[in-house]
């Protein structure tokens, strides 16, 4: 079963009358519960492409179905619904809000997004916050917390609203081998249990070789897939 | 809701200082706004206060046009007995209404039989009048200050420049209406203190004295001056007595008549006004601190939280619940403010009638400023400051909820 589809994305960008086409005529098709990562060199639109598929910014031309959803045509409103709805986003820097606790971050989409209430709010935050091991600081604060405990915190966040795809954006970039390998090791085990699909990109080959799907982007084109079989499922 | 409130809690405290700084101004405003209101307020209503309850009465009824030729003490436009008993009627209809006084005004010469000089008079019954002006009696500086027929209470300025204390015989020499002159001799009772404005330097004879010394065949009136229950209700009563005067000339009983408040009778009504319009423009200083404080805060808030309201969004959270998250910060920040201004402009309050300063207006001296603690005036510049302060953030916050996440991702 297909969790996203997409065909000849295009997005230009037109900056002081000069147009940038970040992406050019990619399509590909990912399958539920998988773990695909977007690799390439700066500047090859990976955010640009990412996005696209959140319902954060529409294609120029080209179509995509994310979820059962055509995304490329949603109002403003309609895109945070859905994001809201079906999407989990992980980010770079964490993005964790400084003014809430561990826990209270990981509620935060239930409390503010979902509504969902109080009990099966509770239930939900303790289970992922026991499910990326750390139960023990949920009354801390992001100041508090080291680049891989937040990073794990976010992950938690994401999948708190049980998304059938979490999208991130060079989720290891800023934390070290040791913690980008419990942070992909935790999208897999999320992966298997929950059947979430995870996309993420990033330029770091030691990410790379733990993941099971690869999509190769070069200056806004997909120029190659590869599927490594020697990793575990 | 309770979520919202505590990010917007935990955002001011993250921000202390600056929270802080922005309270207190707000609390300054505030405080300046309250005490300088209850005190301005304190003092105009102490000077009306002397003003009607030592001279004028709260309002005043006289044949139509008697207050514009009032310099002239004119006998030719007095209201006849008929007319008196249809106003006193009128008067006495009204729950209002605490005490009435008719007073028949006159100006004479005054003599101690080596010196004469003008005087103005108002002729009273002692009682009506002091019920309807309690403060007079505070005015006696020397004598017993009764009013007995043969008496006279005269201005301490006569007193001191002719040399005539208590106990003494004046004579008072009047024309009246026809152009007859009459005189009576008097015994002096009371020597009054004056008080500022019109009026506040006439002396008092007994009516049944002024009726005779004016020839007059039956006591006709130049002024009724009137006290209500509740000086708050002034212009509510001054317009329905004036109604009850208007049935009783629609009905033949009276002629035209005209009833005027303080308000119309002393120049100190201008000075009033000043001092509420001087309220008003702190009132009016208070709320441009307020907005351009709040909404300074509000929008430095926002650029330095872009990269969160980014996130949030990014995660689905609705433009409403953003907007409604800042909203809640600003009103916040002002309802610290608020509490802060109110809590010492409630001290400032106590303090200053603690220490009753006292101050002197015009010939008025010793009175004491003692500036009421008015809740009601609290809660209604608390709630306008309150207003502005959301008023000051809606736009920063608006712009917050209209973010475009993937800018503000990029933002920083
Ligand atoms: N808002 C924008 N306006 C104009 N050009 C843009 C905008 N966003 C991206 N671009 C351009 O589009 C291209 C792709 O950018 P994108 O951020 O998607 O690359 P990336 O693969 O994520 O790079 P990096 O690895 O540095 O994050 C780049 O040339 C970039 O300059
Ligand atoms: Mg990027």
């Amino acid at each position: 079963m297909r969790v996203i589809v997409a065909e000849r994305l295009t997005k230009t960008y037109s900056r002081g009358g000069v147009s940038v086409d970040a992406l050019k005529d990619v399509s590909f098709t990912i399958d539920r519960a998988s773990l695909v990562t977007f690799i390439g060199p700066s500047g090859s639109g990976k955010t640009t492409l990412l996005n696209l598929l959140g319902a954060l910014d529409r294609p120029t031309h080209g179509r995509m179905v994310v979820a059962g959803t055509e995304v490329g045509s949603l109002d403003p409103r309609a895109a945070a619904l859905f994001r809201g709805g079906t999407i989990g986003f992980i980010f770079q820097e964490f993005n964790l809000i400084p003014v809430l606790t561990a826990y209270e971050n990981v509620e935060y989409p239930l409390l503010l997004i979902q509504r969902v209430e109080a009990a099966e709010r509770r239930r939900r935050v303790r289970a992922l916050l026991e499910a990326v091991g750390l139960a023990d600081q949920q009354d801390r604060y992001p100041d508090n917390l080291s680049g891989g405990q937040k990073q794990r915190i976010a992950v938690a966040r994401a999948l708190v609203t049980n998304p059938q795809l979490v999208l991130a954006d060079e989720p290891t970039a800023n934390l070290d081998l040791a913690n980008a390998s419990t942070v992909i090791d935790t999208m897999r085990r999320m992966r298997d249990t929950l059947g979430t699909t995870f996309v993420f990109s990033t330029h770091d080959p030691r990410v790379v070789s733990e993941v099971e799907h690869v999509f190769r982007l070069e200056d806004g084109r997909l120029v190659g897939q590869e599927t490594q079989a020697g990793v575990a499922r | 809701m309770t979520t919202i409130v505590k990010i917007a809690l935990r955002n001011l405290v993250r921000y202390r200082r600056r929270s802080l700084l922005t309270a207190s101004l707000i609390a300054i405003g505030v405080m300046a706004v309250i005490v300088f209101g209850a005190s301005a307020g304190a003092f105009r209503s102490l000077i009306v206060g002397q003003m009607t309850d030592a001279m004028l009465g709260h309002l005043q009824v006289h044949q139509r046009g008697y207050v514009a030729s009032i310099d002239n003490l004119p006998l030719t436009m007095l209201l006849s007995p008929a007319e008196v008993a249809v106003v006193e009627r009128a008067l006495r209809d009204r729950p209002e209404v605490e005490a009435y006084s008719r007073r028949l005004k006159f100006s004479g010469m005054f003599s101690n039989y080596t010196e004469t000089t003008a005087i103005r008079l108002n002729g009273v019954n002692p009682e009506e009048e002091l019920r309807t002006i309690p403060l007079l009696a505070s005015r006696i500086r020397q004598g017993a200050g009764t009013l007995h027929p043969g008496e006279i209470l005269i201005p301490e300025l006569l007193a001191s420049g002719m040399g005539v204390a208590p106990g003494d015989t004046v004579v008072i020499v009047a024309t009246n209406r026809e152009g007859s002159v009459n005189a009576a001799q008097l015994v002096v009772s009371g020597v009054l203190g004056s008080v500022t404005g019109p009026g506040g330097r006439d002396g008092y004879v007994h009516i049944d004295d002024a009726t005779s010394l004016l020839r007059m065949d039956e006591p006709e009136i130049s002024e009724i001056a009137v006290r209500l229950r509740e000086f708050d209700r002034l212009n509510e009563s001054a317009g329905a007595i004036r109604r009850a005067l208007e049935e009783g000339r629609a009905a033949g009983a009276i002629g035209p008549t005209e009833v005027h408040t303080w308000e119309g009778l002393s120049p100190f009504y201008n000075i009033a006004v000043m001092i509420d319009l001087l309220a008003a423009s702190a009132t009016l200083g208070l709320i441009a601190l307020v907005l351009i404080s709040v909404m300074n805060v509000m929008l430095m808030s926002v650029y330095e939280r872009v990269r969160e309201i980014g996130t949030i969004a990014a995660m689905g959270t609705m433009p409403r619940t953003i907007l409604g998250m800042f909203i809640v910060e600003g009103l916040l920040l002002g309802l610290l403010g608020v509490l802060i201004g109110d809590a010492v402009a409630a001290g400032a309050i106590l303090a200053i009638n603690a220490v009753g300063p006292t101050f002197d207006f015009g010939r008025e001296t010793g009175l004491v400023l003692a500036p009421r603690l008015d809740l009601w005036q609290m809660l209604t510049v608390s709630g306008v400051v309150l207003l502005v302060a959301v008023a000051g953030t809606v736009q920063p916050a608006f712009k917050a909820s209209r973010m475009d996440p993937v800018e503000a991702l990029r933002h920083g």
